[in-house]
């Protein structure tokens, strides 16, 4: 007898209850737990990602799918225990909705645990390292970027579009130089004239320029991250060996190109995106985001940037609503926003399906360096681990 | 190999050696007399590098920056020597290594809080922009000889000021018994302070030295710190002659090593494992060099410390 009345009581209410709570749910803040490297070497990168990140929220009023929002900053120091340690916390006691951001691929490495575990959505907008692309994909995470081997092969692929028949190549000695290294290989098909690694605090760099003058090859390539990277191509442009095309991928980017400047004008690198697309929502962002933060965005502003908008997209479908994971899973897999790169969507791996461009440091009117985009090398480009993924 | 490139790569090693003999200098001087372990000496470096930056931007150039970033790396330097050294000077090496690790923290944090995170430049003075061309295809920038030039004076100028002064006698004095430096009634604190100011000069000297060459960004002081401290050990503490044989020592080490072992593993391994095993036994000969020197003259090549 109870029991029935009890059961009718909660029919009869729950039509009533159900507007109230789709209020709450329009009016509580969605949380968001942003991962950055914001102290250290390689705090640029991570400042690069946040303010994305930032201009996304400006765009859209500080609503994701209508709801406000609210940031956790998570300062990862590119330490992973801190980054586990920080990020648990957002989980556990801060209850947020995601976690977005992580620019380097060791601390997206132990984090994907925590997160996943939790049910709740991760979304790199950085690192894209092959481990969570292939047989380690994850119906909880999803990334705004790419698959860091896409960005190598793709200037392997421009090598040898270009025609070049002896390729210098020389990358720090570590795990990602050594991915560079293959990368650019599995595209190339003419003759690497010598491979050089170097250690990751390098300062120097002339006994290796001295090497490069002396194979006389017809281009190198490179991945020399950060402040490597200043260091590199100004000495290469001081020891006269510009004339070499200087082919290189996370070298030249508008991080470093404020410190580089004109030493580094006419250097090639690889990405699905540059400042200068003529698509109508990247130039709106880039003004914007200009206007607001004082220098030029590279693409770990515009990924983020994406993300914000991949996550607003999503929570529209859903209603503001983070209930139900399949529902909200479906909504963020239809990528249903406007990129700034243009083409966007994701495969069955959640990494993107995207175009990769060869891109040229130019100097624009204003005096600002940036890359600026010379020729698509490949369309609509899966990356190679997509096939090996069983989402479950 | 061919006969040019070696040469060319000693030069480069040469060049390297003197930038760390820049570095070392100050900080043998102030660990020598002082008995002080300033780890803060490489971010003495890095404001030294981010002053002449800062300077050349405002003033558009470098002969202007210079001066004022020394006089800039001068004041910074005293005032920390006011504010924290100061009191560190009777405490144990570990207070010090603590006390001035934490400086390191701050001022790292504390630049980016200025200057930001990216990357910075300082651009080469046009007089001496381009190159000289030493082998076909290779250019030997302008400024890297201006460094080895500048490397040479400051050499040069404290060989004479230490060993033919007065001043130079005291500091010599003061290395090798201060407390009876100071019983004769020569005001050691003065003396310190003295030395205090010519090592943060120093170190900004080589700041700006290298700001041409070297990207300017936070934690830029660290890597050339450790260096450096190769070069005191190995120089033995205190030594100016000792610190700019092992400074060339250690550049020559370096870059010959860079150059040359990954050919030489090839002699005994496959061509990649070469390269890698190569790279990684050449960037552990320096401090390979300095636990052999260690191992047979503890006190380093040219000890000055008497005991």
């Amino acid at each position: 007898m109870t029991g029935i009345g009890r059961r009718g009581l909660m029919g009869a209410s729950a039509g009533l209850l159900a507007a109230p709570m789709l209020a709450r749910a329009q009016g509580t803040p969605v949380k968001i737990g942003l991962v950055a490297v914001l102290t250290g070497p390689q705090a640029a990168l991570g400042t690069q990602l946040r303010d994305g990140f930032q201009q996304a929220l400006r765009h859209l009023d500080n609503r994701l799918g209508g709801r406000p929002v609210e940031v956790v900053l998570i300062d990862d120091e590119l330490r992973p225990e801190v980054a586990v340690t920080k990020v648990r916390a957002a989980i556990e006691r801060d209850r947020v909705d995601f976690v977005i951001g992580v620019v380097f691929s060791n601390i997206l490495a132990a984090v994907m645990r925590p997160v996943t575990e939790a049910n709740t959505f991760l979304i790199s907008t950085n690192a894209g390292p092959s481990t969570f692309a292939g047989r380690g994909c994850n119906p909880f995470f999803f990334t705004t970027s790419y698959n860091n081997d896409q960005v190598h092969s793709v200037m392997g692929q421009a090598a040898q579009d270009s025609n070049y028949r002896r390729v210098f190549v020389m990358t720090p000695n570590y795990q990602a130089g050594r991915d560079a290294v293959a990368g650019f290989k599995s595209r190339f098909r003419g003759e690497v004239v010598d491979e050089v690694f170097v250690p990751l605090n390098q300062l120097d760099f002339s006994a290796e320029l001295a090497k490069i003058a002396a194979a006389r090859p017809d281009a190198i390539f490179t991945f020399m991250p950060g402040g490597l990277g200043v260091n590199l191509v100004r000495q290469y442009r001081q020891a006269g060996l510009a004339n070499i095309p200087f082919l290189s991928t996370f070298t030249v980017d508008e991080a470093t190109l404020p410190a580089q400047g004109e030493a580094a004008l006419g250097f090639y690198s690889a990405a699905s995106w540059a400042p200068n697309m003529p698509i109508e929502a990247n130039q709106r962002f880039v003004r914007d985001f200009e206007a607001q933060f004082s220098y030029v965005p590279a693409t770990y502003a515009a990924q983020a940037y994406d993300g914000a908008m991949l996550v607003d997209s999503a929570l529209k479908r859903t209603g503001g609503s983070t209930a139900d994971k399949d529902a909200l899973r479906a909504a963020l897999r239809a990528a249903d926003f406007q990129s700034v790169r243009g083409n966007f969507r994701f495969g069955a791996n959640h990494y993107p399906v995207q175009d990769f461009w060869l891109c040229q440091v130019a100097r624009r009117p204003d005096g600002k360096f940036q890359t600026e985009t010379v020729r698509k090398v490949l369309e609509n480009s899966t990356d190679p681990y997509a096939a090996e993924c069983r989402m479950r | 190999m061919s006969g040019t490139l070696l040469l060319v790569q000693a030069l480069n090693g040469l060049q390297l050696g003197v930038l760390l003999f820049l570095v070392a200098a100050g900080l043998t001087l102030v660990f020598g007399v002082m008995d002080f372990i300033n780890l803060a000496h490489g971010v003495q470096y890095m404001l030294g590098a981010y002053l002449g930056a800062h300077f050349a931007a405002i003033m558009g150039s470098f002969w202007l920056a210079l001066p004022l970033a020394l006089l800039g790396s001068l004041a910074i330097g005293l005032l920390l020597e006011v504010l924290v050294f100061r009191h560190l000077y009777a405490r144990d090496h570990l207070a010090q290594v603590l006390a001035t690790f934490g400086v390191i923290l701050v001022l790292n944090q504390g630049v980016k809080a200025v200057w930001g995170t990216a990357p910075r430049e300082l651009p080469v003075p046009a007089l001496l922009d381009g190159g000289i061309t030493i082998m076909p295809g290779l250019q030997y920038p302008v400024f890297r000889i201006a460094i080895i030039a500048a490397g040479l004076a400051t050499a040069g100028l404290l060989w004479l000021v230490v060993e033919r002064t007065k001043v130079g006698m005291l500091i010599r004095a003061g290395a090798t018994n201060p407390r009876m430096v100071a019983a004769l009634g020569v005001d050691v604190r003065r003396l310190f302070t003295l030395v205090f100011a010519t090592g943060a000069m120093l170190a900004g000297f080589a700041g700006v030295m290298a700001a041409p060459i070297f990207s300017v960004e936070p934690g830029m002081g660290d890597t050339v710190l450790i260096l450096a401290f190769v070069v005191i050990v190995i120089g033995g503490i205190g030594s100016i002659r000792g610190a700019f044989i092992a400074a060339l020592l250690v550049g020559l080490i370096d870059t010959l090593g860079r150059s040359l072992m990954p050919d030489l593993m090839r002699l005994i391994l496959d061509a990649s494992s070469a390269r890698q095993a190569g790279a990684a036994i050449a960037s552990m000969l320096v401090y390979v060099a300095m636990a052999a020197v260690l191992a047979f003259r503890p006190a380093g090549l040219f000890p000055v410390r008497g005991g």
